[in-house]
């Protein structure tokens, strides 16, 4: 990466950092109804874009050791809950049904348009990985959006349930977008436009979609940070402790 | 409580009484899946999907069909919209396996097709 000089680096990790680490823990937490989903379809589709944001988490991790830190696993699997970007909106247990999907719809909007504005980053290896996860993210956002609509249109329970899970997910969504140290750095190297320019364009997309369901967006919410900066909920640290449970009797474990 | 080896069983809190057994045919229609490998190639049917409706059999028909390998399209189309002979009129298809006439494996035509390539290289 020679065109970035030290301060390049720093930004484009801190960058890297809190996008694998929201895709590793929201990977994990959807995987979790691996086997106990609604149906057998919805459990397989389910799995499946769990599994892909796992495999976007790696190639992340990847590019991270390109700059000099430790290796994918080492990264993913030693850190405590404090070395952890992730925002709280991912680190949340499952609930039932109607959060996860909720959360997935609100998690992977953002993303998608997150890789979009990077499409075109002057950080060419992360603007590839944008333009390789393109189709995968469509279909994530396909999947949420199809199922909003339809929850959100069906019956008196499932409307409800909706809107009562986007009214606890909804503050905590607005956490995706806390501010980082390196916003000016990252967006005049042409790196990535910065968390407010993608907050704008998400609230755009999501406001259209919500009104098309016939929701409402919560009032005066007030964003949920921290997470980008270490701090987290009580949840994280159960969910790394059993997720590098194997890793940690065994580092050396394959399968 | 159900005790489990597995925490998210545990984290569930899930008592017996809890556990509904699901009424006899309670779920979503199916639907039938058709898969095209490359554009141009026809659709071919490949099994079925559980969904409310065609845009979410759609959803789920990428997930259990086109999992592997390449894929161009995918239809779905509602079972109840499929019409069907009847077996009880498999009989009219009895007679069939011996039209041997009606096999292009019978033809004898090589040695004309033969001719035919020497003729258009010449």
């Amino acid at each position: 990466m020679d065109f970035f000089n030290d301060k390049h680096v720093e930004a484009a990790k801190d960058l890297l950092y809190k996008m694998a680490d929201d895709q590793l823990i929201i990977g994990h937490r959807n995987s979790e109804w691996t086997g106990l989903g609604p149906i057998l379809e919805e459990d397989i589709a389910f799995s499946s874009m769990a599994q892909d944001k796992l495999g976007q988490s790696e190639h992340l991790y990847n590019l991270l050791h390109e700059l000099g830190e430790a290796d994918a696993d080492t990264v993913a699997f030693t850190r405590n809950e404090k070395q952890f970007h992730c925002c709280h909106l991912v680190e949340l247990p499952i609930g039932e049904y109607d959060f996860s999907l909720i959360r997935h719809f609100l998690f992977d909007m953002a993303e998608a348009i997150r890789f979009e504005m990077l499409v075109d980053s002057s950080y060419e290896n992360l603007a590839r990985l944008a333009r390789k996860f393109k189709g995968e993210i469509k279909y994530h956002t396909m999947h949420a959006n199809t199922w909003v609509q339809q929850l959100a249109n069906g019956n008196e329970e499932s409307k409800t349930r909706m809107q009562s899970a986007l009214n606890m997910a909804w503050p905590l969504a607005l956490g995706i977008f806390e501010p980082g140290q390196h916003e000016t750095v990252l967006a005049e190297a042409n790196i990535f436009a910065g968390e407010a320019a993608l907050q704008e364009k998400w609230t755009a997309e999501i406001t259209a979609l919500i009104t098309k369901a016939g929701l409402t967006i919560p009032n005066d919410a007030t964003p949920v940070y921290g997470g980008r900066t270490g701090t987290h909920t009580p949840h994280l640290q159960p969910l790394l402790d059993e997720m590098t449970e194997v890793y940690s009797i065994d580092p050396s474990a394959d399968w | 409580m159900i005790k489990s080896l597995d925490p998210r069983i545990d984290r569930a809190q899930l008592t017996h009484d809890a556990i509904e057994p699901l009424k006899k045919m309670d779920q979503f229609q199916t639907f039938e899946v058709f898969h095209q490998t490359k554009r141009g190639q026809q659709h071919v049917h490949v099994g079925i999907v559980h969904a409310p409706n065609a845009d979410m059999a759609l959803l789920y028909a990428k997930e259990q069909y086109a999992r592997r390998g390449e894929t161009a399209n995918i239809w779905v189309v509602a079972s109840e919209h499929v019409s069907a002979t009847e077996y009880f009129d498999q009989d009219i298809f009895e007679t069939t396996p011996e039209k041997f006439h009606r096999d292009p494996a019978t033809y004898k035509v090589m040695d004309r097709i033969k001719a035919y390539k020497n003729r258009v290289k010449a």
